[in-house]
């Protein structure tokens, strides 16, 4: 039975040696590809072949890894089930009924199914840690400008970064050594990644770490994940960490903030898309903005479009001032809480999804209810912080991850009380 | 409901700014669609104002000629080119 995870099957040797020699990963397809297609999931990209590797492509391969395929994704990395992708959605191998999660679906169903050892994937409001929590592997985000985004097809710059998927932390620690650092090609990388070490941090001793629960981020969450998590803070607490309550206001707005913010500059880079340097071959017909306007409706799917359109509106005379300022206001305001909890807590731990997986096709209808799937997940990024996703146990015979989130550039210490989880 | 009622008139100026054609079926849709989502923005209207100074420095370096991309390479992915060009259409 085929998953659909990858869109194209394609091996790419790295160089003989190095610390990921004989292992295989799996890239998602919205990071360039020397040579081999990068679709995006988008139908706009269907035969588009960068002429460049993206930095973590180069890094992956003089580390020694093997590329075995580019996966499947949700369309431009919108969307948090992969079943906005213009090739058809991935399955979770956990139930093949029900989704992998999204955006990075088929960068955490390659893993948990044993396609591959690791795997890339990018997270701009939790496309890393859903998947990795539907699917029950390990994925983390990376502070922003941990990681280099040169060759990353950009969705929302200010809010992503690239990660990696694993079956273990420590794999996954070993993974984000390789690709961390500083890059001349992307500006807005910093030295903190520089000879940064992470896997050995993957000790499992989380004697006197303080561990502060949000409080916002459990309330609203289905109840078996509730149970399921606070059994994995029991566990983290009978190791020794000490647990307490943490209250931050404005994460009750941070699901708006993000999708105001994340459209709007997914409306601007997007608009890149005009079927002229890339791009399908259409019968578009008429002056330049008669046929860039079909050229982008054949090419868009429904959800790119509607942030698009979204994002254009927010951005646009009249509305700028109620949407977009009032949204980096929200973040912000995130960033001063989340400070504030991390003052007094070392790491901060939620469930990472309120929800199970959802059955395939469940929630392609309704957006706004696909949208509150990440109230989670989003705070992190607007925040500019680390956070992993853990296989904390199940419910219902599914996957549950466990989030949590760190301070700028403290990968040790999430990465030493997620191996406490496992 | 939102205090900026979406109608299918307004849809179609957004998609015209954002040079998306739209079919009618989805006009109508997104007109319903973008009322919800946009209702649920207007929370956005109690966030305090809070000073933030961002920590951060602009990355400069020297304006020097680097090997880029051959103008081949650049056009490969072009539908269409024409004496090394890309061609696009008619402006007007």
């Amino acid at each position: 039975m085929s998953l659909d995870a990858f869109i194209t099957e394609k091996t790419i040797e790295g160089a003989d040696d190095g610390p990921l020699a004989g292992r295989t990963v799996a890239v998602k397809d919205n990071i360039s590809t020397e040579g081999v297609r990068t679709t995006c999931g988008s139908a706009m990209l269907e035969d588009y072949v960068p002429p460049y590797d993206a930095t973590v492509v180069e890094r992956l391969k003089n580390a020694g890894a093997t590329v075995v395929g580019k996966t499947n994704m949700d369309e431009f990395g919108m969307g948090t089930t992969t079943e906005t992708s213009a090739f058809g959605p991935t399955k979770n191998p956990v139930d093949e009924s029900r989704v992998p999660g999204g955006s990075s679906g088929g960068s955490a169903a390659a893993v948990a199914a044993g396609e591959a050892d690791f795997a890339l994937g990018t997270d701009t409001g939790g496309s890393i840690r859903c998947p990795a929590a539907f699917c029950g592997v390990v994925g983390i985000k990376p502070t922003y400008g941990l990681v280099s985004r040169y060759g990353l097809v950009a969705y929302a710059n200010s809010l992503e970064q690239i990660g990696p998927l694993a079956p273990t932390v420590e794999e996954a620690a070993d993974l984000l050594e390789v690709i961390a650092g500083p890059d001349e090609h992307d500006a807005t990388t910093r030295e903190e990644g520089a000879d940064a070490t992470y896997a050995d941090a993957a000790d499992g001793d989380v004697e006197g770490l303080r561990i502060g629960v949000p409080t916002e981020l459990v309330e609203g969450a289905d109840d078996r994940v509730v149970e399921t998590f606070e059994d994995s803070l029991a566990d983290l607490e009978a190791q020794g960490a000490e647990i307490h309550e943490v209250s931050l206001p404005s994460i009750e707005r941070a699901v708006q903030a993000y999708y105001v913010i994340a459209m709007s500059e997914a409306s601007s880079n997007l608009a890149r898309f005009d079927g002229v340097r890339y791009g399908p071959e259409t019968d578009a017909e008429g002056n330049w903005n008669e046929t860039f306007a079909q050229v982008r409706e054949e090419g868009f799917g429904d959800e790119v479009k509607r942030r698009i359109l979204l994002g254009t509106y927010a951005l646009s005379a009249g509305y700028h001032d109620k949407y977009y300022a009032k949204a980096q206001d929200a973040r912000a305001w995130l960033k001063q809480d989340f400070d504030e909890a991390l003052a007094e807590a070392d790491v901060l731990a939620s469930p990472t999804m309120p929800v199970l997986p959802f059955e395939l096709g469940e929630s392609l209808d309704d957006p706004l209810q696909m949208y509150l799937a990440d109230a989670n997940t989003v705070p992190v990024n607007l925040a500019n912080l680390p956070a992993i996703s853990v296989p904390a146990g199940e419910a219902d015979g599914l996957p549950v991850g466990l989030q949590l989130i760190g301070g700028a550039f403290d990968e040790r210490t999430i990465v030493r009380a997620a191996s406490a989880v496992e | 409901m939102s205090e900026t009622p979406v109608d299918s008139e307004e849809v179609r100026h957004v998609a015209d700014l954002a040079r998306i054609d739209l079919d009618e079926d989805e006009v109508d849709r997104f007109a319903v669609q973008f009322a919800d989502i946009l209702a649920y923005f207007d929370a956005l209207d109690d966030v305090p104002e809070v000073e933030a100074e961002a920590d951060l420095v602009n990355v400069m370096r020297e304006d020097d000629v680097r090997e880029g991309l051959s103008q081949e390479e650049a056009l490969r992915n072009a539908p269409e080119t024409e004496d090394g060009y890309f061609k696009g259409p008619s402006v007007s």
